[in-house]
């Protein structure tokens, strides 16, 4: 792979379930160090798109290639080396501290009778820390708050440390303290490490701060993507929700009051 | 942090402990055999009747159960990360209700040990079949359509097994009631229950990591490069081959598959690297120390082992369940 190749990149992919479609055609390209965020309403198809994408779910038509090769040539275990994919907050059936959680993050890594080295751990308590979790490394995960198990489920994806990051919903559950640190932190990981990151957001104005691309979802097989400068509009986000909304800008920065 | 010595360390006991079960067993009985003659029958040395007695009767047993204890818990271990339930177990997909109307059946008609082991398999593999079929009917594959699908055949097996025990002649009574709540007083070739427990140790050993993601979630698990299908498909067949080779050596023995995983994961934690050896351990010498009480505490008369799994399965697990409250 050299630095040209695109993490992310979609051929006329068409993804819905049963008759329902939700995007038809998408192209979609993402580099190393871009981020984009995914917007639409609810049951518009951004989970059921991100899955897709993740190739945790076959599309109705299309193409998904990672680094440049589609899922099935890669293999599961090649792929969790390339991109990590954060879902929607759950329960565990299971009790386990927070540290064996996190460890789980590196399995991709580990050989088949590997057990996880000194080395293994020194990345997930820096995955721990980063999410100001360190503290907790001893606690129950059936006794975390709903933020902290989100906080916790953002470590162990950082422990798998892939280079493309899909994440649906990742502030969610999150305090105004916590949502500004993890979208810094995936920023700095695009920045500085030459990731890729796809975001679901329901929040336009952080869309804009933390993110250079936009894909709509207006979850009737239209999809629009381009350049946060272009897509995060007025119009076009009244549109999206079907609410009227007012851009406002402060600072240099744009939020978006609903009327 | 889990770490190969503290596994080894782990293991290392429960073998010790499994060692002393099946020495205990060895000794106790309706002649109680001193453990140096114990030793000596074990290598070889002629020793009058009570050589024959730990030779001939007693280490079949034992061994049998061991392997029917350490089989069924192992059942229960994968299942319960397959269905991610802590309240699964080897029973909760109607094998050992398979299992029940097959043996039923044969001593209906009269047949031997071998009609009645053969049937009971028989019908625990009948209802794998029904059970995976159904759940996987359209190609999709939900913890919670298997289980209800399980869930419904068990209960169909059990209408047709009370069906069966309530039009039969009383002198047929007591051996089915036998075989319904477990028992090992027939055991007397462990030779194939053992290898089977070997066999399905070994398979599932290099996938507990992978078992490990799997108990967090299926899409979880495939996101981290774990191939889930497959997976998913190789564990329900393994459990089920485990507990059917059990239920046939051994009848419908309670509470070891569902207990034994559960008492271990508090006591190690959830790793299934350590907890699935672990697990076939600590099974199997419960059901040799349950089988030795069974035999002895009313002796000559034998009670159902099923029935002493869950009078020392119970208290300890309520124990530990209080314990594991308090330390929180």
């Amino acid at each position: 792979m050299n630095a040209t190749t695109p993490l992310l990149h979609t051929d006329q992919l068409t993804v819905g379930i049963a008759d329902k479609t939700f995007c038809r055609g998408l192209e979609l390209t993402l580099r190393p160090g871009e981020r984009m965020a995914i917007l639409g309403r609810n049951g518009a198809g951004k989970s059921t798109i991100l899955s897709v994408l993740a190739g945790l779910r076959a599309p109705q038509g299309g193409e998904v290639r990672i680094a440049g090769s589609s899922y099935s040539a890669l293999g599961a275990r090649k792929s969790a080396l390339i991109r990590g994919w954060l879902p929607q907050a759950r329960g565990d059936a299971f009790a386990s501290t927070v540290l064996e959680t996190a460890l789980v993050g590196r399995h991709p890594h580990l050989a088949r009778w590997g057990w996880e080295t000194a080395k293994d751990a020194r990345i997930v308590r820096q995955a721990l820390a980063a999410v100001d979790l360190a503290a907790l490394e001893q606690r129950d995960i059936q006794t975390l708050s709903g933020g902290e198990r989100q906080r916790l489920a953002i470590a162990t994806l950082l422990a798998q440390a892939p280079q493309l990051f899909l994440l649906d919903e990742p502030i969610a559950h999150l305090d105004l303290k916590h949502q500004i640190a993890v979208l810094e932190l995936f920023a700095g990981a695009a920045r500085d490490c030459g990731a890729a990151v796809a975001m679901v957001l329901h929040d336009p104005a952080l869309a804009w701060r933390f993110c250079d691309r936009a894909l709509l979802i207006y979850g009737d097989g239209r999809c629009e993507s381009g350049p946060t400068s272009e897509m995060l509009t007025e119009e076009r986000l009244s549109a999206l929700y079907q609410y009227p909304l007012q851009a406002l800008a402060s600072d240099g920065r744009m939020s978006f009051i609903p009327r | 942090m889990p770490t190969r010595r503290r596994a080894t360390l782990i293991l290392a006991a429960l073998a010790v402990l499994a060692l002393a079960s099946i020495v205990l067993a060895l000794m106790a009985g309706s002649m109680s055999v001193p453990f140096s003659e114990v030793c000596s029958a074990l290598l070889g040395e002629p020793g009058g009747v009570a050589g024959d007695v730990v030779r001939k009767l007693r280490l079949p047993r034992a061994l049998a159960a061991f392997a029917c204890g350490g089989l069924l818990a192992l059942a229960g271990a994968l299942l319960q990360v397959l269905l991610r339930n802590p309240l699964a177990d080897p029973y909760v997909l109607g094998i050992s209700g398979g299992a029940g109307v097959g043996a039923l059946t044969a001593i209906l008609l009269g047949f031997g040990v071998a009609g009645i082991s053969g049937s009971a398999f028989l019908g625990a593999l009948a209802a794998m079949l029904l059970v995976f079929g159904l759940a996987h009917g359209d190609g999709s594959w939900t913890q919670t359509r298997l289980l209800l699908t399980g869930v419904i055949v068990a209960s169909g097996c059990g209408a047709a097994v009370a069906l069966m025990l309530s039009i039969a002649p009383d002198d047929k009574l007591r051996g089915m009631l036998f075989w319904l709540m477990g028992d090992l007083s027939q055991a007397t070739d462990p030779q194939l229950v053992l290898i089977v427990l070997a066999a399905a140790l070994l398979v599932c050993l290099p996938f507990a990591r992978e078992l490990n993601l799997l108990a967090r979630g299926a899409d979880m698990a495939q996101a981290l490069g774990v191939r889930v299908s497959l997976l998913r498909r190789g564990v329900y067949v393994v459990a089920s081959l485990a507990t059917a080779a059990a239920v046939t050596q051994a009848g419908s023995i309670g509470f070891i598959g569902l207990i034994v995983p559960h008492l271990v994961r508090l006591a190690v934690g959830n790793d299934q690297r350590v907890l699935l050896p672990a697990s076939v351990l600590a099974g199997g010498s419960l059901l040799v120390v349950a089988d030795t009480l069974a035999r002895t505490v009313i002796a000559p008369q034998q009670l159902p082992v099923g029935v002493l799994t869950a009078l020392i399965g119970v208290p300890v697990f309520l124990f530990l369940l209080t314990r594991d409250r308090q330390r929180r």
